[in-house]
């Protein structure tokens, strides 16, 4: 009867169930085309990150295709730096960090890496003589309230920035998720990610960082965002380091020298 | 005039929610500088107020007093996923721009109030129509905000160029304010003022 506990629990369970089924359904049934949606726009960053697409460009599905054409996907090997005989069609970095199977514990680091993939997802673009014109690499770590999911390109030198994009975080509208500013990302572009000693040495600093000759390897700091700024220095500071692609980019050096 | 068009008709400008209880502004403030996420964001407004008001009208003789803002906030929690699954499958870089913004209807409270100020104590039909009525009540004064801060903080309007910007070799320099937030708080606070000079009833007595 009505206002007895066993009713009130009763009646909790049976909204609860009803509910659960609705949500379950929904996502069950649209998780399709989320996924491609998700897909899709990662293929839009990496080309946003290439400089083949504007920011705020709408692309479909034939477009993305269209304007990667150049770009060659890569499986590498992480820790060597070699290519690895695995489908990049296929091949999902992200699921494969959180496989037990196909990853192992980083080592301690600033950007809040805890699992590195053994292998990883990267995007070159050669010219017809098949000299490096650029490469795209993905870069993840920790920001304010989650992880920053993005790319960095780097020019044919390898130690200048072509472009950086993120496409998922959880950053403060306004503040931290400011990283997706299109003026904000034309910061970065011109900027040299390592120093003479190739070490890792590009920084969100605080304030302006002023015009590339006299700070290379400063980038504008964003107000309001100092921590996610931190972050974003960690993160694209481990993955172009030793534990991230310091072993490939290595490889591509003496390859790229060679010639 | 009957009691159901009073129902959708008064929350537009006699009482609305924004503008006269002052209620759901944190989403008005943040989704207003394009028209475009200020208009999805209205009918995700609409469509979850719609049916929470129905369910909740539904149910209103079975839920138990003592459990009953938990269980409508269930029902608006539920329904609150399904809008965002669907934009995130439909309509993604929308999706994408309105981020927290669609997951945080849950604690708009229009939705709550009139789930419990209204759907509890009157039957469906009517619980729908106030619930439509106070959705488009939001959405008069986000579409209101958003023209206003879209055309003068970016020129344009539903993404289309209709002020030649200054950066681009035209005449128009962007008022960076409408772009912030703060700039919704002035607009919106012009509309309070607007709507109350033509409406004294709604004017606080001191």
């Amino acid at each position: 009867m009505q206002g007895s506990v066993g009713y009130n629990l009763a009646f909790a369970a049976a909204v609860c169930l009803v509910c659960a089924v609705v949500v379950s359904s929904a996502a069950v049934a649209l998780a399709d085309r989320q996924q491609r949606n998700a897909a899709l726009d990662r293929q839009r960053n990496v080309l946003l990150a290439a400089g083949f697409a504007g920011d705020g460009e709408s692309l479909e599905a034939e477009a993305v295709a269209a304007r990667s054409a150049p770009i060659t996907p890569v499986v590498l090997t992480l820790s060597t730096g070699g290519a690895a005989a695995v489908d990049p069609a296929g091949f999902d970095q992200r699921a494969a960090s959180i496989d037990p199977a196909r990853s192992t514990a980083a080592p301690d680091n600033a950007a809040g890496i805890v699992r590195l993939p053994n292998q990883a997802l990267v995007y070159e673009v050669r010219d017809e003589a098949g000299r490096l014109d650029f490469v795209v690499l993905p870069v993840e770590g920790l920001g304010l309230w989650g992880t920053l999911y993005g790319f960095v390109a780097l020019e044919g030198d390898l130690r200048t920035i072509r472009g950086l994009t993120f496409y998922e975080h959880k950053e403060t509208p306004g503040l931290g998720g400011e990283v997706d500013n299109p003026r904000w990302k034309a910061r970065w572009p011109g900027r040299l990610a390592f120093d003479d000693d190739l070490n890792p040495a590009i920084a969100v600093v605080k304030g302006p960082a002023g015009a590339v000759d006299e700070a290379p390897h400063a980038i504008d700091g964003l107000s309001g965002a100092t921590i996610t700024g931190r972050g974003v220095t960690n993160l694209v500071r481990f993955w172009l380091g030793p534990d991230g692609f310091g072993p490939y980019l290595a490889r591509l050096r003496e390859e790229e020298g060679a010639d | 005039m009957s009691k159901s068009r009073e129902a959708l008709i008064d929350p537009l400008f006699n009482n609305n929610p924004i503008a006269l209880q002052v209620l759901g502004i944190c989403s008005a403030l943040a989704v207003t500088t394009q028209m475009d996420t200020a208009l999805v964001m209205s009918a995700a407004v609409v469509f979850v107020l719609l049916f929470s008001n129905l369910f909740v009208s539904l149910l209103r003789n079975q839920i138990p007093t003592n459990i009953r803002i938990i269980v409508q906030l269930t029902i608006i929690a539920s329904l609150v996923i399904v809008v965002d699954q669907v934009l995130k499958a439909y309509l993604f870089e929308i999706s994408k721009q309105l981020s927290v913004f669609v997951g945080l209807i849950i604690t708009n409270c229009i939705i709550m109030g009139r789930a419990e100020a209204y759907a509890m104590q009157n039957p469906p039909r009517m619980s729908m129509i106030d619930g439509i009525g106070n959705g488009l009540g939001y959405a008069v004064i986000l579409a209101g905000t958003a023209v206003i801060r879209e055309l003068f903080g970016s020129g344009s309007l539903m993404g289309v160029q209709v002020l030649a910007l200054a950066g681009e070799g035209g005449w128009y320099t962007p008022n960076g304010l409408m772009v912030l937030s703060p700039g919704a708080f002035f607009i919106i606070g012009f509309f309070i003022w607007a709507i109350r000079v033509w409406k004294p009833a709604q004017v606080e007595q001191e």
